[in-house]
């Protein structure tokens, strides 16, 4: 007798995550209306807007070494959820920008992008994050194909490097908030890189020596061997 | 001009109080009293609330947030003021000496962030000038120099280099005996919270908001142009001058508009702050880009 053993973090967990992701935009909204925020309301939405999209891009990034380092493979479960979730907050940035702050002074946002270093690179940034959202659902990745959908996914290193930069070029004096957020970006990317290294070593020692040893291998690097597209 | 200024400082409304006096011998609390004065803006002042909780003051962080928490432990008396450099009256006065020949008077003033917001406050002060006569700068002296107190026990912001401690500030001697130029030691006609630079600080409402320095112990006069705090830690950003210009951009953002606190949509950025008639004439043949 078979039992369908019950998916605890899709019916629970997934919900509840889903929920907690929307508590910032709740928290911000619930101190507008009750005039909590501070006398420059604006201000305070493009920030908190701002960093939760880059919290969210620094989860999305985490999840994948953090299911590798703590070998919780559910944890992968998540990576699509945190990372929309960076592209809805990404979104509600923009459209503060665009909508609060420059009251759709088109001319003043062109050469704001055009001559601050920082808006244009947060505005690449989030221009970048668009196919990554609009291939986010499991039918984008059957028509693109696995190997494709991963290669433009991976776009999200630029992105969260895009995201550190914006917020270090626009911090007029005290770095130490986005330096915390530069560190935590580099140690994400530079474990990728050092599995990347690590990998392609013993790829190409392996295809020298003999065939893989399953049994020594973990279901990810014996993926990785059939097909060169390394997945981080 | 000075028919103007004279006028203006005989039109006393407040008593020669201090910050450290307490504040129902100031009389009136509501704001404004009296009739509107030459220098006074006519657009409606910040709410007292916008005022006290809105504050770039980086000795005490840097939220904007951050002063009104973290500036209730800061103490404003002993308070001593330092005159120094190149002139015949050095001293160094107790806060209330040092306030007490001038006569306190209201001056509804905008001020312009650096960051592109900005607000309506009515001060109460005196103007720089009428101290600047009493100590008698030499001949010598061209520019004034201004230091913030250095508490870094009771200033959390300065445990920190962010900036370099302490924050000193500078003018011309010109732009310093501008009858604009005050010192304030109040608003909405009470003593100055902490968070806006008790119990003493510079207000140079032509200029972007960080050169009213704070919190000031020392006035000093000096031949040479000082340095000045923001200028050291962005060089290419703050200049000496910083006067409101929205010709002369931020190198991070457009200093073409603003944003009035309590306002949607942005204000028109006015050259000079919207001073230009009362101070223009000090930059006269300047090229205000180059000195920004």
């Amino acid at each position: 007798m078979t039992t369908q053993r019950f998916d605890w973090v899709g019916t629970i967990v997934k919900p509840a995550v889903f929920t907690a992701a929307l508590v910032p935009l709740a928290a911000l909204a619930w101190n507008f209306f009750h005039d909590r925020l501070s006398a420059n309301p604006i201000a305070d939405i493009t920030n908190a807007t701002g960093i939760w999209t880059l919290r969210f891009l620094v989860i999305t990034l985490a999840i994948t070494p953090a299911r590798k380092l703590a070998k919780l493979s559910w944890l992968s479960r998540f990576r699509r959820m945190t990372g929309v979730f960076a592209f809805f907050y990404a979104a509600l940035h923009f459209t503060t920008y665009i909508w609060l702050d420059k009251f759709f002074e088109w001319q003043e946002m062109f050469d704001d992008v055009a001559k601050r270093k920082f808006i244009a690179i947060g505005f690449a940034s989030f221009v970048l994050l668009i196919p990554l959202a609009l291939t986010s659902f499991n039918k984008a990745q059957k028509w693109l194909g696995g190997k494709r959908w991963n290669a433009l996914h991976r776009l999200t290193y630029l992105i969260g490097i895009g995201g550190v930069v914006h917020f270090i070029w626009r911090v007029k004096a005290d770095l130490r908030e986005p330096t915390i957020y530069a560190v935590v970006v580099g140690v994400l990317l530079l474990l990728r890189l050092w599995w990347l290294i690590a990998q392609t070593r013993w790829f190409s020692h392996a295809g020298q020596r003999k065939p893989l040893q399953s049994s020594q291998t973990s279901p990810s690097a014996s993926q990785s061997f059939s097909n060169p597209v390394v997945r981080l | 001009m000075v028919q103007t200024i004279e006028a203006a400082s005989a039109a006393v409304v407040g008593l020669a109080v201090g910050a450290a006096v307490p504040e129902r011998l100031l009389g009136q609390e509501r704001w404004p009293r009296g009739k509107k004065r030459p220098f006074d803006s006519d657009e409606e002042p910040n709410s007292y609330k916008d005022i006290t909780t809105y504050n770039n003051f980086y000795e005490f962080g840097t939220d904007k947030s951050d002063p009104a928490k973290n500036s209730g432990n800061f103490k404003l008396s002993p308070w001593t003021v330092n005159v120094e450099g190149l002139v015949k009256k050095p001293a160094a006065y107790h806060l209330e000496d040092f306030i007490k020949p001038h006569k306190l008077e209201d001056r509804i003033y905008r001020l312009r962030c650096v960051e592109g917001w900005s607000m309506v406050i009515p001060w109460l002060g005196f103007p720089l000038a009428g101290l600047i006569k009493r100590v008698e700068p030499t001949s010598k002296a061209k520019y004034v120099t201004f230091e913030t107190v250095y508490r870094p026990e009771e200033m959390i912001g300065q445990r920190r280099p962010y900036l370099n401690w302490p924050y000193v500030e500078g003018l011309r001697l010109d732009e310093a005996m501008h009858p604009l130029t005050l010192l304030a030691a109040g608003l909405y006609g009470k003593g100055l919270p902490n968070q806006n630079g008790a119990p003493l600080r510079l207000v140079v409402p032509w200029k972007y908001g960080f050169k009213s320095i704070k919190s000031i112990v020392k006035i000093g006069f000096v031949e040479k142009e000082p340095p000045t705090t923001w200028n050291i830690s962005a060089p290419d950003e703050y200049g000496f001058y910083s006067n409101v210009n929205p010709e002369a951009d931020h190198p991070r953002w457009s200093q073409k508009s603003e944003r009035r606190i309590g306002e949607f949509l942005k204000r028109k950025t006015v050259m000079f702050n919207g001073y230009a008639e009362q101070v223009g004439y000090l930059y006269a043949g300047m090229d205000l880009k180059k000195h920004f």
